[in-house]
């Protein structure tokens, strides 16, 4: 027994709980099966290829205006969602009023209606003969079958992560916080881009940036109030989804990396800059 | 004491513009979808959510949707305890690594799982050989759920035990309890409200998944169709009704997922001010 019982430095103290093998084991046989090994099917199919062809393919004009339609529609969705995601967070939190309830439930609706659900809806809702659609055409505003629609779209799915990244922090807010600018005579809006905001936009960003994300991965709302032309309202996920109709499975992957790449890059970035926020707010830790 | 934002004109302005866009742009939305499924009447409504494809349809949904809620809650409870239990190195990575599924497309996420197990992926041309058909079936369909779903419960576990701790279970040990038992008596007790919301949101993702499962169903009608795929085929045929019939299904547990989120979160700001 003696043999077995040395200990790794991060073993020093005594486990005293049990289920350390048992949790590991699942949690990594999990982690390993079902999040990384499919990982290696792109890398499969992307090791087939050269490098000039996988350039060919990520740089072919319909994708690469794919790419400016997703990420011009997902811009404009963040700018929305900032705006109105601050807004609403501000009114959950600081004011009292019949409904509230009610209000704050409807935040979630984008999180729990299946994508599908939401995309046919909005379309319906925009076009031409559809509610909203009747109402905005005669003005010259065309949504649907447009990049205003895709941004709308991107927007309703994604505006929950503001409102819910924001709401936490503005409660945490200590109430001295304002009494302190109200009592030196600020007026509200001074104080509230003084005073309040500073404390506010790490959380803002931190929301505005996963609302970004979640916007250029999304598929199921998009696609059906784009319309769908190629060069004008093709988003990047829908070619990926074309070229594999098209059996195009190595020209899918390679679109696929792309987006990979990109999505995960921003993710860790956004954690990066809010670990960093997070310990300059507590003092350097 | 006045804080920022209390004078009643900007109050009211504010509490305005609020309702007014939330009842644009996420009610009207959700009353739409009911309109538009019972605009030629019940009967109508009745007819097309028990015709014969969409019943199929949903048998399939529910079927993934059963077989996935316990793979992803055993995975998520084993996770949770793994890292707000023990110190061990990598830990960190390992919380990072369980985000993966929310930064993923869910089209790319359909794809890797395509190019894996599909005819042409490594273990797909294996599998092929012994006449096992993963994709383009109901088992390719439950992967990439399970794919997508598989952080909503870990994802509400961590905080959650995190802040309260192992003492309790540190004592409980101390007097003798092992094993289950001690999960069971000493921790589940603490965490159910958060694992019943994590099961209900990874049931609503696993009903609703749409661009994932897209890739990998090949929709065929009656056999690898789901729900959300069914929408789409009905809508694509231009049957609109039929189409916000089984989305209005959809909707419901949507519904359903808000009104729980907000009983549960009431019981545990009760628990709070009772404590």
């Amino acid at each position: 027994m003696s043999a077995l019982s040395f200990r790794l430095p991060w073993q020093s103290q005594q486990r005293v709980l049990p289920g350390f093998g048992l949790s590991l084991g699942i949690s990594l046989t999990f982690v390993s099966l079902v999040l990384l090994l499919p990982l290696t099917g792109l890398v499969g199919e992307l090791k087939g290829m050269s490098l000039s062809q996988y350039w060919a393919i990520i740089t072919e004009p319909r994708v690469v205006a794919s790419y400016v339609t997703t990420i011009s529609g997902a811009a404009v969705a963040a700018v929305i969602n900032a705006a109105f995601g601050l807004l609403l967070a501000w009114v959950l939190v600081r004011y009292d009023f019949p409904g509230k309830r009610l209000l704050d439930a409807l935040m979630d609706l984008p999180f729990a209606l299946p994508t599908a659900v939401a995309g046919i809806t909005l379309a319906t809702l925009y076009s031409s003969n559809g509610w909203m659609g009747q109402l905005l055409e005669p003005l010259g505003w065309k949504v649907s079958y447009s990049w205003v629609g895709i941004a709308l779209a991107m927007a309703f799915t994604s505006i929950p992560f503001v409102v819910r990244t924001v709401q936490p922090v503005l409660e945490d807010l200590p109430a001295e916080v304002d009494e302190a600018a109200m009592a030196l005579g600020a007026r509200d809006g001074v104080a509230f881009r003084r005073v309040i905001l500073p404390h506010l936009w790490p959380a803002l960003v931190t929301g505005t940036g996963l609302a970004f994300v979640r916007s250029l991965g999304e598929f199921g709302a998009v696609i059906f109030i784009a319309g769908n032309m190629p060069y004008e309202t093709e988003i990047t996920s829908l070619m990926i989804f074309v070229k594999l109709q098209e059996y195009d499975y190595a020209g899918a992957s390679a679109i696929a990396s792309i987006v990979l790449a990109v999505s995960l890059l921003l993710l860790l970035a956004i954690n990066l800059w809010q670990g960093r926020f997070i310990r300059r707010l507590h003092g350097g830790r | 004491m006045q804080r920022i934002g209390d004078a009643r004109w900007v109050r009211y302005s504010l509490i305005s513009a609020a309702v007014a866009f939330s009842a644009l742009f996420l009610l009207l939305p959700l009353v739409a979808i009911f309109a538009q499924a019972f605009a030629s009447g019940w009967s109508t409504f009745i007819a097309n959510v028990t015709e014969h494809y969409t019943l199929a349809a949903i048998g399939l949904t529910v079927l993934v949707t059963i077989l996935t809620i316990p793979v992803n809650l055993a995975f998520g409870v084993a996770l949770a305890w793994l890292v707000t239990r023990f110190a061990f190195p990598g830990r960190r990575l390992l919380q990072t690594l369980i985000d993966i599924p929310f930064a993923i497309s869910p089209v790319v996420a359909g794809l890797v799982y395509l190019m894996l197990y599909g005819r042409n992926g490594w273990i797909g041309g294996w599998l092929d050989s012994h006449d096992i058909q993963l994709m383009f079936a109901w088992p390719g369909i439950l992967m990439v759920t399970i794919f997508v779903t598989s952080p909503f419960v870990a994802r509400e576990l961590i905080p959650l035990m995190q802040a309260q701790g192992s003492r309790e279970e540190e004592a409980a040990v101390t007097l003798g309890a092992k094993g289950f038992t001690l999960f069971r008596r000493v921790t589940l007790p603490n965490i159910r409200w958060a694992l019943l919301y994590g099961v209900i949101l990874t049931n609503a993702r696993a009903v609703g998944e749409f661009g994932a499962v897209s890739v990998v169903s090949g929709a065929i009608r009656g056999e690898t169709n789901t729900l959300p795929l069914h929408v789409q085929l009905l809508y694509q045929d231009y049957n609109t009704v039929g189409a916000f019939a089984s989305a209005a299904l959809l909707a419901l547990i949507a519904l359903f997922t808000l009104a729980a989120k907000a009983l549960l979160e009431w019981r545990v700001s009760r628990q709070e001010v009772a404590a």
